[in-house]
């Protein structure tokens, strides 16, 4: 093998609306290693979260990402709930999961219109993000917001939707579906989509299985892995729905399960739609005084995969502990499978095919030393903190016995 | 009409420098763009390196690693250059200015000519803030 060029994709490149760097090693035209670096966005949300009260950690956890800004308190309700032992009302969780599902239209949407620019086929891009707009305004008439829309807190939600309104709704969603039959056709089969996607980036089922990857792109690869269906949370039970899955694993099957789990997410609201007529309006809140000493795992299905919080209360206002796991710090991973041995044209999808979030994705990256200045903490550096940290604690016990 | 009228008179260029941001900004930003409200009419572009642009974009709270980053974004900038801060954490640091990687609003790094606050704020107002700034000069 020849000298190998490293070309870098990022922190701040065009094609990516967030900052994260990829380095690319190539020989010629062929992907021969990748390797990235993330913490352009940290913002360390974990130790905000420990300063801040239960209601107020929605707001946080809200904007850990905007795009699914439902997922993150989803999963905190869900932890916080398991504490306290809450049963929320029905009608609440028809509203959880209309929230939920409608952020899974508006994100999908969006992906199919980047991945059309990742193509440079920005048409795609464009149509996207028109027909996105009506799933926006929805938003914006129901919560109050085009994209962070605190509906969530401790045993409910904030907001009620009124009866009156589902009619306007249903008009809405008819339309969007209607958008989304003409996109999906075009999207499917246009050849040129076909050329550029079809046999690129592939994951096969044991790939998935060994990087535990998560939401669409495990499901485009067989591996029919869904929060909702697996731990069913809110009214997900209450409704009928089938998890979507395809077996290539390439970048067309990722499209494909998106585009089609749109048209789950249109029968899950529609259902829901229905739940709330069914319901007494107002009904949406169980009063919770407090949060007892205890510790919980919450999990939500994202557009992007499993969202997992964990929470530990010590019976203050405030949580002690508070872990969150999203959905592409595991997808990102699956890179190292898909990306090499491809065109560096065909890498670029490949990356944007498992819809990265890199500001989920975040961890401590750099620390900054006053003494020494500027000062990168690797893998290394983090264990020996770790483990130093272990043998001083083993060393008070010792003394304490 | 000064020198920096006339290079803000016709279309503005923007480059976009998404900070530890939570995306929200960045993808109103992107949605300025598209059909339903098309600045690309106005000449308007979002154009992949700064030495191409007469608009600077920023957005998101700025961590530690970012800081000296939009420094040298800044100083790449051909002059004159406006700098525009989207978003509360952009204006203020917002829910982020706690937070222990936190290096500053954007306007303790670089000048700024226009705030638009609002987490996210919406197209309409991040248009109406340009607008605002370019009649402004």
């Amino acid at each position: 093998m020849g000298k190998k060029t490293l070309i870098p994709i990022g922190p701040y490149h065009p094609l990516q609306e967030e900052p994260e760097l990829f380095k690319l090693f190539c020989d010629g035209e062929i992907v021969k290693d990748i390797k990235w670096e993330t913490g352009y966005n940290h913002r360390s949300i974990e130790k905000l979260s420990e300063s801040k009260t239960y209601d107020q950690v929605f707001f946080l956890v809200e904007r850990i990402c905007g795009i699914c800004s439902t997922s993150h308190p989803f999963a905190f309700a869900n932890a916080v709930e398991e504490i306290a032992g809450v049963e929320i009302t029905d009608r609440a969780k028809y509203i959880r999961s209309f929230i939920g599902e409608l952020e899974r239209i508006h994100s999908h949407l969006l992906w199919v219109g980047l991945a059309g620019h990742f193509l440079g086929y920005n048409t795609v891009f464009m149509w996207a993000w028109k027909y996105r707009e009506p799933v926006l305004d929805l938003f914006e008439m129901i919560t109050g917001n085009r994209n962070s829309y605190a509906m969530f807190r401790v045993g409910g939600v904030r907001r009620d939707i009124e009866n009156n309104k589902i009619p306007v709704i249903r008009k809405i969603l008819a339309d969007v579906k209607k958008k989304t039959d003409l996109l999906t056709g075009a999207v499917m089969d246009d050849p040129v989509i076909h050329a550029r996607t079809k046999g690129v980036g592939i994951l096969t089922k044991q790939d998935v299985i060994d990087y535990a990857a998560v939401g669409p792109t495990a499901r485009a690869s067989g591996v029919a892995i869904d929060i909702r269906k697996d731990d069913p949370y809110a009214a997900y039970p209450l409704v009928n729905w089938k998890v979507i899955t395809a077996e290539e694993g390439d970048v067309f099957a990722k499209a494909q399960v998106r585009l089609l789990e749109m048209y789950e997410s249109i029968s899950i609201i529609e259902q829901c739609l229905s739940g709330l007529e069914k319901t007494k309006e107002g009904d949406i809140n169980v009063v919770v005084k407090e949060i007892p000493e205890g510790s919980g795992a919450g999990r939500a299905e994202a557009p992007r995969g499993e969202v997992f919080h964990y929470v530990v209360s010590d019976g203050s206002n405030s949580p002690a502990r508070h872990k969150i796991r999203a959905p592409s710090y595991v997808n990102i991973a699956t890179f190292k499978k898909s990306c090499i041995g491809q065109t560096i044209a065909d890498a670029t999808i490949s990356l944007a095919a498992v819809d990265p979030c890199y500001c989920c994705t975040e961890r401590l990256a750099v620390a900054y030393d006053q003494k020494s200045g500027r000062k990168i903490w690797n893998a290394k550096d983090l264990i020996d903190l770790s483990t130093g940290k272990t043998s001083e604690l083993k060393k008070n016990l010792i003394q304490l016995k | 009409m000064g020198f920096k009228n006339f290079c803000f008179k016709k279309s503005l260029w923007v480059f976009h420098f998404g900070g530890a941001s939570c995306n929200n900004c960045d993808i109103e930003i992107l949605d300025c763009l598209t059909p339903k409200h098309d600045l690309e009419r106005f000449g308007i572009l979002l154009v992949g390196s700064i030495r191409h642009a007469d608009v600077l974009l920023v957005n998101g709270s700025i961590n530690m690693k970012d800081k000296n980053r939009l420094l040298e974004i800044y100083n790449q900038a051909p002059r004159p250059i406006l700098v525009v801060a989207i978003g509360a954490c952009g204006c203020t640091g917002g829910l982020f200015a706690d937070s222990i990687t936190f290096a500053g609003p954007v306007d303790k790094i670089i000048p700024v000519d226009a705030y638009i606050p609002g987490c996210p704020p919406k197209p309409e107002a991040i248009i109406g803030g340009i607008v605002k700034l370019v009649n402004k000069k």
